[in-house]
């Protein structure tokens, strides 16, 4: 480990304060999409105040099973990223790879089973816009529920794209060799990015599917 | 952080129990009629597995005292801007 | 009184950061902190010259009380287009992006910042965001106010609103990406020695501007993505009349715009700091204070949003609590007013061109931001409240505190960015133009606005004629002043004398490299060993 390592950036004394500034870097990011969110979050929390019952309406036409599925499935993905950074610090390149392509393979799955979850919408009339039709108590309000579903979703499945092409990336690194036991910084960052998606989704779940259901 | 702590596999496999666990707990509490409590109990439940990854997964138990700050600042800050908000709406809607 | 160099002393370096490759590749291409603070200067410098364009067309509007020159709708485009140039394309940058990106990494004595790729991306997107908006500014523009307040934006204007909030949605993220890289520099890149209460106080401004810039610009993304998607799918998330609530998008808004104004004052008031202390050959008074009050700033910034809503139908409730916290964000300001002033305090003044702009900074900054207690006092707020009092407060606070620290650094650090010096005098008579000029345009706005003049309007009962006129003067006057630097600072590029590594006799790391500074800043890190300012009152001979 060495001042003239390749890795080095011509900015930095040492590998240490290169690294320390990339983690660093990645959580003051996160915290500008804690805020991002944030604005959604505010707005969803007022109007669910406000308009409980049509909140609580729109949430029961939202597919529990697929909704839980995919908190599951997004949990297993952050414990495959988890040992995929544990593999990068020990400088297995094998397992780094295998666990960043099992990564993968689950966000994928995330994105197919909300893609399904969308198309169910779409065809039940809940997309909102000119062709939103609910047949409930409050459909106004019940369109704002749903505004909200999408739009909270919406810029979630942004982010797991981005981070799914985050990763392909890391992979085709790993692959050729980039990262051993000493410098291993975009892996450890695409993980903190990666685990922050999830801490969304451990919010949006209650927040958006669990509002009723009370059967 | 000085050299760097690894985390052993098994606690892994147990955070990734802990959010299956609370994922179902949370649906299964969801169920019940407990009025205002509802909500209370999802964002605890979702705020434990919340910190769980932060600390296990995103490792920052083992980290800089520095990323702690500004994790925990998001917070704080989300926390303002939804209060703050809110006791605006509230107090209007007596009205 | 200062001395001008002999001619002559001084010699460029052979090579430095200017000179150490050509052509538009090495400039497009720069990872170098101090080329892209200069591709900064430029494209701030052009939505200033476009600001101040349709400032220029607004003003002569109204030098008639008829609404004569043009349609209102005209009119509605260009107090927009105004604000949104002037704002997020000048004022948010402009000391940051330009003096911050250029002198953060010297004055910590780094060579460059943390993320030298990241901080040329932002240029980029600062780029883009900008040729968004003058799309649609060229397409005709946009009438919401710079506001964006819905349900106008959102539903009802049918002018170009999608085009100029993605301009600025865009443009959030250039602000969000340079924030960051000053955090992680400050934080990790400083030189041996140097500890946080060593660190100029420029350094505390740009880091308390930085947290501002990370907690509160992706809230106004959010609110504008939310506009985006309401006028896009015809929801209704802010309309009413489809079920949203319009304060909600004045909260989300402001939530991020009051923070704002913090981010154009605050770096502007750590350049005043370094001036005011090289000037009065001085160490600051009450260091402690003055970093701590920064922080202060940026903190307490975040909790007064509300006062820009309180006839906006927000809770009287919440009204109260905003107001009393707005007169509590006033105390940091003060505190930098009362230090700065407490260290000219038998110092050993020089009334260079510097000198000028942070005096009239510190006189016009303490008028608009006291007006602005008759603003956040909630009863007199209804008085006062879109009226031309309050544009007179913000262009105090904005032009005569902001822009004029703004000219300030620029001229202070002038000698370090060009290596050469500007010519003293022509400086200061447009530091004086410009005072008179602004004290002329925008002093009669505080009468205008008390006496009820509504702002936004291109048309106003005829007694209010003559206070119109007298602004109008005072803005081409502002105009002449502004133009002066213009030429003589590009003058100065090839005629101005050589100015060597310290021609202030200023403390900081930065002025102890080569004047222009080679890429890398310093051929060795140094090593810092004694506290901040350290001034020692000097004879004029050791000037320059």
């Amino acid at each position: 480990m060495s001042e003239h390592s390749i890795a080095l950036a011509h900015q930095f004394d040492d590998l240490e304060q290169q690294k320390e500034a990339a983690i660093l870097g990645m959580w003051v990011f996160l915290v500008t999409e804690v805020m991002f969110f944030g604005g959604m979050f505010t707005g969803y929390t007022i109007y669910r105040f406000k308009y409980h019952e049509a909140f609580m309406a729109g949430s029961d036409h939202l597919d529990l099973l697929l909704g839980a599925t995919n908190t599951v499935v997004l949990a297993l993905s952050s414990l495959t990223m988890a040992m995929a950074v544990r593999s990068a610090q020990l400088g297995k390149r094998r397992a780094l790879m295998s666990y960043l392509s099992l990564t993968l393979l689950l966000g994928s799955a995330f994105l197919v089973i909300k893609g399904v979850e969308y198309s169910h919408k779409f065809h039940q009339h809940l997309v909102p816009g000119p062709h939103f039709a609910f047949e409930g108590h409050d459909p106004q309000h019940a369109q704002l529920f749903f505004s909200f579903y999408f739009a909270m979703t919406g810029f979630h499945a942004l982010h797991m794209i981005v981070g799914i092409g985050l990763l392909a990336v890391i992979l085709w690194m790993s692959y050729k060799g980039r990262f051993n036991a000493e410098y291993h910084n975009p892996v450890e960052v695409s993980g903190l990015y990666w685990h922050f998606v999830d801490i969304v989704w451990i919010f949006l779940f209650p927040l958006l599917y669990l509002v009723g259901h009370h059967r | 952080m000085n050299r760097e702590h690894i985390i052993p596999p098994k606690v892994y496999l147990l955070v990734f129990a802990a959010l299956v666990v609370g994922t179902l707990a949370m649906v299964a509490a969801a169920r019940v009629e407990l009025g205002p409590l509802n909500i209370v109990v999802a964002m605890t439940l979702a705020a434990l597995q919340a910190t769980l990854v932060a600390l296990y997964f995103m490792r920052l138990r083992y980290s800089h005292r520095l990323n702690w700050i500004f994790a925990g600042a998001s917070i704080l800050w989300l926390l303002l801007l939804i209060g703050m908000v809110l006791t605006d709406v509230i107090s209007r809607l007596s009205e | 009184m200062s001395t001008a160099p002999a001619a002559g002393k001084h010699e460029l370096p052979r090579v430095h950061y200017l000179n150490i490759d050509y052509g538009i590749r090495s400039w497009l291409f720069t990872t170098d902190h101090k080329r892209i603070a200069l591709l900064y200067l430029a494209s701030i410098s052009f939505f200033f010259v476009l600001g101040g364009l349709f400032a220029t067309i607004i003003r002569l509007e109204l030098l008639t009380p008829a609404g004569d020159l043009m349609e209102s709708e005209t009119y509605n485009k260009l107090f927009t287009m105004h604000g949104i140039a002037m704002i997020f394309f000048f004022l948010i940058p402009s000391v940051p992006a330009v003096l911050g990106n250029f002198l953060v990494p010297m004055m910590i004595g780094a060579r460059d910042l943390a993320f030298p790729r990241i901080n040329l991306l932002s240029w980029y997107i600062y780029t883009l965001g900008g040729l968004f908006t003058l799309f649609a500014m060229a397409s005709g523009g946009v009438d919401t106010g710079w506001t964006f307040y819905t349900p106008y934006s959102s539903t009802y204007s049918n002018t170009h609103v999608m085009a100029t909030a993605l301009g600025v949605f865009i443009l959030g993220f250039s602000s969000i990406l340079t924030g960051f890289n000053f955090i992680i520099t400050i934080h990790k890149m400083r030189a041996p020695g140097l500890t946080w209460f060593r660190l100029p106080l420029f350094i505390w401004a740009h880091y308390a501007t930085s947290v501002i810039m990370i907690l509160g610009t992706p809230v106004v993304a959010i609110a504008i993505a939310l506009v985006g998607i309401e006028r896009l799918f015809h929801v209704g998330i802010f309309d009413p009349a489809l079920g949203g609530d319009p304060v909600l998008f004045q909260h989300l808004f402001w939530f991020y715009s009051h923070p704002a104004v913090y981010i154009m004052i605050l770096p502007s008031m750590g350049v005043i700091s370094e001036i005011v202390c090289c000037f009065s050959r001085k160490k600051i008074f009450g260091y402690p204070f003055v970093a701590f009050s920064s922080v202060a700033i940026a903190l307490l910034g975040f909790l007064v949003w509300g006062h820009h809503m309180f006839v906006s139908s927000q809770s009287m409730y919440a009204g109260m609590v905003f107001s009393i916290l707005s007169f509590l964000v006033a105390i940091p300001s003060a505190v930098k007013v009362f230090n700065w002033t407490a260290t000219m305090y038998k110092g050993s003044v020089m009334y260079n061109a510097p000198m000028l702009y942070a005096m009239g900074f510190i006189g016009l900054f303490t008028m608009g931001g006291l007006t602005g207690l008759f603003l956040s006092t909630l009863a007199t707020d209804v008085h006062l409240h879109d009226t031309y009092f309050v544009v007179a407060h913000f262009h105090y606070i904005m032009v005569g505190g902001a822009i004029m620290g703004y000219l300030g650094g620029i001229h202070f650090w002038w000698p370090k960015i060009s290596g050469r010096l500007y010519p003293e005098g022509w400086a200061r008579f447009s530091a004086l133009v410009i005072f008179i000029g602004f004290n002329l345009t925008f002093f009669p706005q505080f009468v205008l606005g008390y006496l009820g003049m509504p702002r936004r309007y291109h048309a106003y009962p005829p007694e209010f004629q003559v206070l119109n006129v007298m602004s109008t003067a005072g803005a081409s006057i502002l105009a002449v002043g502004y133009a002066i630097p213009l030429v003589y600072l590009i003058w100065s590029l090839r005629y101005g004398l050589a100015a060597g590594p310290n021609p202030w006799g200023a403390k900081g790391l930065e002025w102890q490299t080569t004047s222009p500074p080679p890429t890398f800043n310093f051929p060795e890190t140094p090593v810092v060993d004694e506290e901040a300012y350290e001034y020692y009152p000097m004879k004029e001979a050791e000037v320059v």
